[in-house]
């Protein structure tokens, strides 16, 4: 692999919101933030609702001024650079909506052309080509001609992204691609992201909600936590050492390090010891979960459940003490286990 | 595989549908023909095209009569209903709305407001007409106070679009503001002499006849500069249909963008306004007839059908308010309002909605 190099970064970025008269202050989003996208690699920016997420894309695009500290694009102050400038290196998808019709998804990719074409904006043979690729790249060529009002949520994201890569750029930021998706487009336009920054040695920096998808997909987290402070990390990192956990900490929410998921429920009832076929333990896990019992992996507790797996018949042995019984259905279970503990 | 859709898409999107245009120059010239025959004296087509092609006719009355009324005022209309759309068009993008156009957003009404000041508060020159008759410079003073009007409450707009975010309260301001400026309007007019209010109203009632031969390049040159500003703004432009912030990440220079379309549309709206007077709609129908037309939003090939589409309208609507066979004129304000309205309400309801037409 190439040394990684740097696209976009960071040095004592404060990023907010100016203030509004004389007398009131600014308001700071987060602060101290340093911070690298790199050539080739994708970046998952998470934090909570209000944290700052979009504003922090924004002003890494130079669509909004930051309030205090420095921003590099590849090793020159960005406010150095024109705006047509920066529009060579760094793309960018919005949540703005498109309330326009009347466009065809070509026309549109084609305005991703616009920092190079001329006055007219008239494409060139080798602006047509590149457009192309933006178009096969992103599996978009189905709907070439369709308007662009009569593409599906998943089907417009794609097209916004093929018009960022027809900019043909360094970098691009993302601001929550996968919302409004359903979880198949969501796991498309990730997997999507994924080979175009490895493919492409693009940098791809993406805000989202999928803390999940985030953690399996992202080479980087950039977590911004409560604090507004950033947090950057390789995902299983950031997990491992509690720092994951501790940003989206709040009452009835917990993050789950043994399973890199959150758990909806408190544990309140009886500790359960599982053991058996892996599938079925998986599976049982969740329904006991569910139930609000904790799921230990150590001997010792009174309730154990062993998981038997003939073919595709399962069965569950439940020992309580001098108490045996067997189930064959997590229903029945479930329902067992709401009687006698 | 993939050579065939590439040129299909290519074939497809971005050509300038050259069948359209013929269309629309087609149009335009039938007009423009049948415009100049019809009129309170009949003269045979033959007779015309003659004339139009440097022929001399047996009647030098019929020659009077065209080159010097029915030629002006049909070219007046053709400019006029060019650079009213183009201006409406470039409204319609900036705010993203589909309602937009010089009329709505109290643009005309400012283009008044000018003209009202210069005609109401001139004192001894009480006539636009005597104005008018002045010289070609007394000419420019009313374009350039319409002008300055139009650019008034063009720009108060703006800066309140700078604050809110939504078209919609937009929309909704600049009319506002479009009613104060005609209630501006009316207190000038309350503590002026009758005679003055006269000539005022006589030139809201709008007029594509009022425009001599020998002032009508004045009309064309602004006409042209607005138009021309228009053109060399449809890459911005279509940057902007993806709203701001997009147009921004694109390269475009928002601001000078803005500022650009203020003047084009100023020039065009104000333009217009001071020469014709007040006329409605033709701004707001034209873009979505010829979006519905064209189908699509590239400014690159809207704008050039726009200024067609627009010349056919004033054109159609002149020939209408001749009323054929007669000898009365109807104002051309009242009659593109008359024809204006039920064509946008047809392109609404034959779009399902708006924002699809849009």
């Amino acid at each position: 692999m190439e040394p990684a190099q740097q696209i976009i970064s960071t040095l004592d970025l404060t990023i907010g919101f100016p203030a509004r008269g004389a007398m009131s202050q600014p308001t700071v989003v987060a602060s101290d933030i340093n911070v690298a996208l790199n050539r080739g690699e994708i970046v998952c920016l998470l934090g909570p609702n209000g944290s700052g997420k979009s504003t922090l894309i924004r002003t890494l695009t130079g669509l909004h001024a930051p309030l205090d500290g420095d921003i590099e694009l590849e090793g020159e102050s960005l406010g150095r650079f024109s705006n047509k400038e920066i529009a060579k290196k760094i793309s960018t998808v919005l949540t703005d909506r498109l309330t326009i019709g009347n466009l065809s998804v070509y026309e549109l990719v084609s305005f991703g052309r616009s920092p190079y074409t001329g006055w007219f904006g008239s494409l060139t043979e080798q602006d047509q080509e590149i457009v192309d690729w933006a178009i096969s790249s992103t599996g978009i060529e189905r709907f070439v001609d369709r308007d662009v009002l009569r593409l599906s949520d998943g089907e417009r994201q794609k097209v916004m992204i093929a018009r960022a890569l027809a900019q043909n750029t360094s970098a691009i930021l993302l601001d929550e691609p996968t919302a409004h998706l359903d979880l198949p487009n969501r796991v498309e336009i990730i997997r999507l992201l994924r080979e175009l920054a490895h493919d492409t040695q693009k940098g791809i920096l993406l805000s989202t909600h999928e803390l999940d998808l985030a953690l399996k997909a992202a080479d980087t987290l950039w977590l911004i936590n409560r604090e507004g402070n950033v947090i950057t990390g390789t995902p299983e990192d950031l997990v491992l050492d509690g720092t994951f956990e501790a940003v989206f900490e709040r009452d009835s929410f917990d993050f789950d390090r043994s399973t890199g998921s959150f758990r909806l429920h408190h544990p309140a009832k009886q500790p359960i010891y599982l053991t058996g076929d892996t599938v079925g333990v998986f599976w049982t896990r969740r329904a006991l979960e569910r139930e609000g019992h904790r799921v230990t992996e150590s001997n010792g507790t009174d309730l154990q459940i062993k998981v038997r797996a003939d073919q595709n018949k399962f069965s569950w042995l439940v020992s309580n003490g001098s108490d045996r019984f067997k189930c064959t259905s997590i229903q029945e279970l479930v329902e067992k286990l709401r009687q006698k503990v | 595989m993939a050579e065939p859709t590439t040129d299909q898409t290519r074939q497809h999107s971005t050509g300038i549908r050259p069948l359209y245009f013929a269309l629309l120059v087609g149009g335009v010239c039938l007009l423009f023909v049948l415009n100049l025959a019809l009129g309170s004296v009949d003269i045979p087509i033959e007779s015309i095209v003659q004339i139009l092609l440097g022929g001399e006719v047996n009647d030098v009355a019929w020659q009077q009569i065209i080159i010097n009324i029915r030629i002006p005022r049909a070219v007046t209309a053709i400019l006029a209903g060019s650079a009213l759309s183009v201006g409406g068009l470039q409204m319609q993008t900036l705010f993203r709305n589909p309602l937009a156009g010089p009329s709505v957003l109290g643009i005309t009404a400012g283009a008044s407001l000018g003209v009202a000041i210069v005609m109401l508060a001139a004192g001894t020159i009480t006539s636009i007409f005597a104005i008018q008759q002045l010289s070609a410079l007394g000419s420019w003073f009313i374009v350039i106070a319409a002008s300055i009007g139009s650019a008034a409450v063009l720009l108060l707009i703006l800066l309140i679009s700078i604050k809110v975010r939504d078209n919609v309260t937009l929309l909704i301001i600049g009319l506002m503001v479009g009613n104060i400026t005609i209630a501006m309007v009316s207190i000038w007019q309350y503590f002026s002499q009758p005679e003055q209010i006269q000539d005022y109203l006589i030139w809201t009632f709008g007029s594509l006849g009022g425009v001599p031969l020998n002032q009508l390049w004045i009309l064309a040159v602004v006409a042209l500069l607005g138009g021309g500003i228009a053109l060399v703004l449809s890459k911005p432009l279509n940057g902007l249909l993806l709203g701001e912030n997009y147009a921004r990440s694109m390269g475009l220079s928002v601001m000078s963008t803005r500022i650009w379309i203020i003047v084009s549309t100023s020039l065009l709206a104000g333009g217009i306004t001071a020469f014709c007077g007040p006329i409605g709609f033709v701004g707001i129908a034209v873009p979505h007839l010829t979006r519905s037309l064209l189908g699509t939003n590239d400014h690159r090939v809207l704008i050039p059908g726009t200024l067609l589409m627009g010349a056919i309208l004033l054109l159609a609507c002149d020939i209408i308010a001749q009323v054929p066979g007669s000898t009365t004129t109807l104002p051309i304000s009242a009659v593109t309002s008359m024809i204006g309205s039920p064509v946008v309400i047809w392109v609404i309801i034959q779009r399902k909605n708006l924002q699809a037409s849009f």
